[in-house]
């Protein structure tokens, strides 16, 4: 008998039928929500009379509108603050356990699910936010969902879903020095495509996942999304036993035990089958930046803007919607592109590790005349973490502006924002027309450090000249 | 109500352009609301702003149309329910396009909105043919998997068992998993994690 993915086996292990319709009632082991996606699945239940059978299940936290300058309570924007207090109260009137800021454990929701042990590997997660398929990197089956079905998750603990088919994703090989597992996934969604997976989960595997850490594959799973996949994982390994052992909701004693062996046992099989198969030379990737308007618009910091005679055809009126929009001019390298902005953290990239990266550049110098910057760690400890290593510090030294943890600038649902046509260097997924929050902002997603480089310099640069 | 979606006939509205993701479709700006009501106003609005009028939606030749014609990878990005919810208050109860991004996908189910597609040459002759007579009537049979147009009758494409929770009515889910309680606590039960991975 042929292996079996770990799709798979999550998929099987958490299957309560099939329905009628030929889809899969998927049973949902951990439920994460947050203030911009729930208030209109809760007041669904209140119509329908409905109870949350498993209220221990789901775990909230506010992130997405939540100011970064001060969290101070009513928060200044009357609709913001009315979104948090209807969080506060159906979490309050349905058991849910609520992270807000005086836990003193709030942050983005993809990065408190993983850094309090919630996210574990086996699991099936489901959040009304479509980065969720950052969880994927414990080796869960994580995936984002809409309104309606934050309703059903919170009904019935379960999902009507279809199974997706699975694409092996290696990379192999070491790693070139400043390149990240940022330039990893936007160089595979340059080669997939935004849509490349729709309908796959991408399974993540090779030497450059092996060699990650959990940060890391957090970074890589988030933007399967971005690549049109609704879910990516890591199978589970020694580096996400050691992550996991003593955070807050992970198991201890005799029952680490048995979970560790159950996390191992829902890997891949070795020889599992898969539905397409796909290998990448790790040594190849260079910093990796986007010049359009989706994240698959990406080429190496050391490359031109592609120019319209270079690409099929059906590619041709997308790339010149997209070189119109960003101003930038096909034949130009990329580097040396003046940028008014610089934003590092999201759910993608504002994690310690991350931090430290951008950091590290930020030691190397002052940020250019002129240049905002925004840099808003991911959690309240991540925060924390920040604050013992001393990083504000650097931050503040270079001429950053250290804000308070959030989505911030990534979605721009908060007072941070791009103005006008300024141009932004991004640690965030998104580089959609007005996603920062001016209708004609514009965005190059790059890593952190590429950011902070960006930052200092004024302009793009390889991140490799300046470490 | 019989919930079940069989059929959609109307008016069609093309909107050219693939990839078009829900931050267009829905500017995060206006998902600071604890409810979906009036969304409709705020749909595709920075796009429409910056076509001083010339987006399809402010087309008047498209005006009342039920069908939305896209192109390729519609609905990509943000998993923002606020954007199939804008365009259906917006007036539209169908979608045919070359594909259409997964969580878009399974909101517009959710919604009992089919979003049906069609192979690029087919998709480009149903948008010419709307565009030379945008008054002409749009037949989206689910049953049959057809499409009825000036541009002939279309066979569509929709994953099935999407298809058939819109055929059979059971679209709105919660209904069908709530069926399944028993089952569900046992599934429960077999999840060692769900018990803290006790003994």
């Amino acid at each position: 008998m042929a292996g079996r993915t770990l799709l798979d086996k999550v998929w099987d292990a958490h299957t309560v039928r099939e329905l009628p319709s030929g889809q899969t009632q998927l049973f949902i082991g951990l439920h994460l929500i947050h203030e911009v996606t729930s208030p209109q699945a809760f007041a669904a239940l209140r119509e329908s009379k409905l109870r949350v059978p498993f209220p221990e299940r789901t775990f909230a936290t506010v992130d997405h509108i939540i100011p970064t300058d001060s969290q101070a309570r009513p928060l200044a924007d009357a609709l913001a603050e009315q979104m948090l207090q209807h969080l506060e109260k159906n979490c309050a009137e349905h058991g849910i356990r609520f992270f807000g800021p005086a836990s003193g454990k709030q942050g983005i929701v993809h990065v408190i699910g993983p850094e309090l042990g919630l996210t574990q590997p086996g699991m099936t997660i489901a959040c009304g936010d479509s980065h969720t398929s950052t969880h994927g990197a414990f080796g869960a089956v994580a995936f984002g969902i809409g309104t309606s079905q934050v309703r059903d998750v919170l009904a019935t603990q379960c999902l009507a879903m279809a199974r997706p088919k699975v694409r092996r994703i290696e990379v192999n090989g070491k790693l070139a020095p400043g390149v990240y597992a940022k330039d990893v996934i936007l160089h595979i969604i340059r080669k997939l495509g935004v849509k490349g997976g729709i309908g796959f989960a991408y399974e993540y595997a090779g030497d450059a996942f092996d060699a990650m850490t959990l940060e890391e594959r957090m970074t890589v799973c988030n933007m399967s999304i971005e690549g049109g996949a609704r879910c990516g994982y890591v199978n589970p390994d020694e580096t996400t036993i050691a992550y996991l052992k003593g955070r807050e909701f992970v198991p201890t004693g005799a029952a680490w035990e048995r979970a560790v062996a159950w996390w191992r046992s829902m890997a891949s099989d070795a020889g599992a089958d898969y539905a397409d198969r796909v290998a990448y030379d790790g040594p190849a990737i260079a910093p990796t930046v986007t010049w359009g308007i989706n994240p698959g618009q990406a080429i190496g910091v050391d490359e031109r803007v592609p120019h319209p005679a270079s690409v099929a055809d059906d590619e041709r009126a997308p790339l010149a919607e997209a070189l119109d929009y960003m101003d930038l001019k096909p034949g130009e390298p990329i580097a040396g592109t003046q940028i008014d902005v610089a934003f590092i953290g999201s759910c993608t990239n504002g994690r310690i590790s991350d931090l430290r990266e951008a950091a590290r550049v930020a030691r190397l110098g002052k940020v250019a005349p002129g240049v905002r910057t925004f840099v808003v760690p991911g959690s309240m400890e991540v925060q924390r973490q920040a604050e013992a290593e001393g990083l504000p510090d650097v931050f503040r030294a270079a001429g950053f502006d250290w804000r308070e943890p959030g989505c911030s600038m990534c979605l721009a649902m908060n007072p941070d924002k791009l103005v006008g046509r300024e141009l932004c260097a991004s640690s965030s997924n998104r580089n959609f027309k007005g996603r920062q929050g001016s209708p004609t902002g514009r965005t190059l997603l790059m890593s952190p450090a590429m950011v902070a480089a960006a930052a200092i310099k004024g302009r793009v640069v390889d991140v490799r000249e300046v470490l | 109500m019989d919930a079940k979606v069989t059929r959609v006939a109307g008016t069609g509205c093309v909107l050219r352009g693939d990839d078009i993701d829900t931050d267009r479709i829905i500017p995060a700006r206006f998902l600071r609301c604890v409810t979906f009501d009036g969304l409709d106003e705020h749909a595709f609005e920075d796009d429409r702003r910056q076509a001083k009028g010339n987006h399809p939606l402010d087309d008047e030749r498209f005006a009342g149309a039920r069908i939305l014609v896209v192109g390729r990878n519609f609905g990509c990005g943000s998993s923002r329910e606020h954007a199939p919810q804008s365009l259906m208050r917006w007036g539209f109860q169908a979608f045919v396009g070359e594909s259409f991004a997964e969580i878009f996908f399974g909101n517009c189910v959710a919604l009992g909105l089919p979003a049906v597609t069609l192979p690029r040459a087919e998709l480009d002759r149903l948008m010419d043919a709307i565009e030379l007579d945008a008054k002409q009537e749009l037949v989206l049979d689910l049953a049959a998997g057809t499409l009825a147009s000036r541009a002939g009758v279309q066979k569509i494409a929709m994953p099935d068992g999407a298809r058939r929770s819109l055929l059979e009515g059971t679209w709105d889910a919660t209904a069908v998993l709530l069926e399944a309680q028993d089952a569900v606590q046992r599934t429960a039960a077999r999840l060692p994690y769900v018990n803290g991975f006790a003994a």
